[in-house]
């Protein structure tokens, strides 16, 4: 047999061939010239700003996601490189260094919630059966929480969260997670009671109510609320703690973590969130005064404590 | 002519509306129809794109492939041809105008591949329309996909809010939401008898 190609078939194939190489050609030509006539210098300071943040695009920052931080901290001469709060201290220093800027002290924040009534601690006015949600929860004449200050545990937080670091207890209040909380900022705008705040990560010792309602009110909502008695007040040794519109207040910059208020404290609102079995440096130093003999009226009770869990 | 051209685009935009009718870019309108600024985003690129590519294919495809007989490869020339407008585009547009890049990049690079722009330069060759006509396709069909993605976008805004039964929340009620709509769009059908 004998193999001719058809002299049409052969044609098609060569117009083909030209069409696709020629639609191919003119594409590719446009393309190169666009690309230089039309090319964008962008600093490479900004890629390699741009590399060195977290890349969660959470916003602390005030910027639209990471790349909008690095476009405008390269730009701006005068913006702070220590934005990031999710980076924390390292992010800034390594944004400071590419940038030439001066890295600001970043103070360690991690996310803190000023309520402890939970499901079985505080006690609701109504059932409350709409959406799930605390922003659509508090549309119903203030939430359903007797309390008009407390959490109302349907976890807008906890959604809200881009790091995961929000998990809600049993009893339906958030529980921080301080080794993922990155101080990012979102769970404070997102709680419509504004009972999250942001504290520095280095204290422990929390006054845990946000009510400025008086003591028989809070007592008949809350089994853990401020009451305003302000033995708190009274008994720190730093003058730390001052009485905020019928709520206790720690200055955090004058605490030392001495506990005192968290003994005196009768209706458990203050909360130290120094782990027991850990030796941390105050509570060592208060067993050492014990110890000498030398304990002196507040550092006494707090050395008791210490003791106990042991 | 022009009571022509009105057919052609109330028929795309409506009664053969891509989405609802025909079935075609689920996948963008799935993807996002999430939120109302990206939708609105989304449906801007796409028409825009959608008009000049539903052009360009006309001009290739009638004044090069038709006269050279090589109508077979429409399909090939068509995605090449969106593919490398769609690449210059992005490149023109970041010098040009960084503000709308920054509002309408992201999505220029996932239309590239899209079956919805590939579907009407080759409906516009199937049926033998004429460049007005073609425009006009391109046109009414984003008209149409825009229409789908902020209907959606503005009931997908308010899901999230729903008490919807677990194993349903997210795609599964999107879907469900979907079907719904296609039905309420199958009363366009009469509007206009060919």
């Amino acid at each position: 047999m004998q193999e001719t190609v058809h002299p049409d078939l052969l044609q098609v194939i060569i117009k083909s061939l030209a069409l696709m190489g020629g639609v191919g050609a003119a594409f590719g030509i446009v393309l190169a010239y666009a690309a230089k006539k039309f090319a964008v210098e962008t600093d490479p300071l900004v890629e390699l700003v741009r590399a060195a943040l977290p890349g969660a695009n959470c916003g602390a920052c005030g910027f639209a996601g990471c790349q909008g931080y690095a476009e405008a901290v390269v730009k701006d001469p005068t913006l702070s490189p220590g934005l990031c709060t999710p980076g924390k201290a390292d992010v800034a220093a390594l944004v400071a260094k590419i940038i030439g800027k001066v890295a600001p002290e970043v103070v360690p924040m991690v996310a803190t919630v000023f309520c402890r009534g939970d499901e079985c601690k505080a006690s609701r006015r109504f059932v409350y059966e709409g959406v799930k949600d605390c922003r659509a929860a508090i549309l119903v004449a203030g939430g359903d929480k007797t309390c008009q200050y407390g959490c109302l545990g349907y976890g807008s937080c906890f959604k809200a969260c881009p790091f995961g670091a929000i998990s809600m207890s049993p009893d339906n209040l958030p529980v921080i997670d301080h080794e993922k909380c990155t101080a990012c900022g979102v769970c404070v705008s997102a709680c419509p009671k504004s009972i999250i705040a942001l504290t520095p990560t280095a204290k422990k010792v929390h006054i845990r109510c946000s009510s400025h309602d008086k003591g028989p009110v809070v007592k008949k909502a809350c089994e853990l609320g401020c009451v305003a008695c302000g033995l708190c007040v009274k008994g720190c040794p730093e003058g730390a703690i001052s009485m905020d519109n019928f709520l206790a207040r720690i200055d955090y910059e004058k605490c030392t973590h001495c506990e005192t208020c968290v003994m005196l404290c009768p209706q458990r609102t203050i909360e130290d969130q120094i782990d027991p079995s850990k030796e941390t440096g105050p509570r060592t130093k208060l067993a050492r005064k014990e110890d000498a003999g030398g304990g002196s009226e507040p550092a006494d009770a707090p050395a008791a404590k210490a003791a106990k869990p042991a | 002519m022009l009571e022509d051209l009105g057919t052609i685009f109330i028929a795309s935009a409506l009664i053969n509306n891509f989405v609802f009718s025909r079935y075609l870019g689920l996948c963008i309108f799935f993807g996002v129809s999430k939120k109302m600024e990206t939708a609105v985003g989304m449906s801007m690129t796409f028409t825009a794109v959608m008009v000049i590519s539903a052009a360009l294919s006309w001009l290739v495809y009638n004044l090069v492939m038709l006269p050279a007989g090589l109508g077979f490869l429409k399909i090939v020339v068509f995605i090449g041809i969106v593919a490398g407008f769609v690449q210059g585009a992005d490149t023109v547009l970041k010098k040009i105008n960084p503000t709308l890049y920054h509002k309408l990049g992201i999505y220029l690079v996932l239309i590239t591949t899209n079956c919805i722009i590939l579907a009407v330069p080759v409906i516009s060759s199937d049926e033998k329309y004429n460049f007005m006509q073609a425009i006009t396709l391109g046109l009414g069909s984003g008209a149409g996909f825009s229409l789908a993605l902020i209907i959606m976008a503005s009931i997908r805004e308010r899901l999230e809010l729903a008490n919807v039964p677990k194993p349903f929340q997210g795609m599964p009620i999107a879907f469900i939401v979907t079907g719904l709509i296609a039905l309420a769009f199958l009363g366009f059908s009469g509007l206009i008898t060919v």
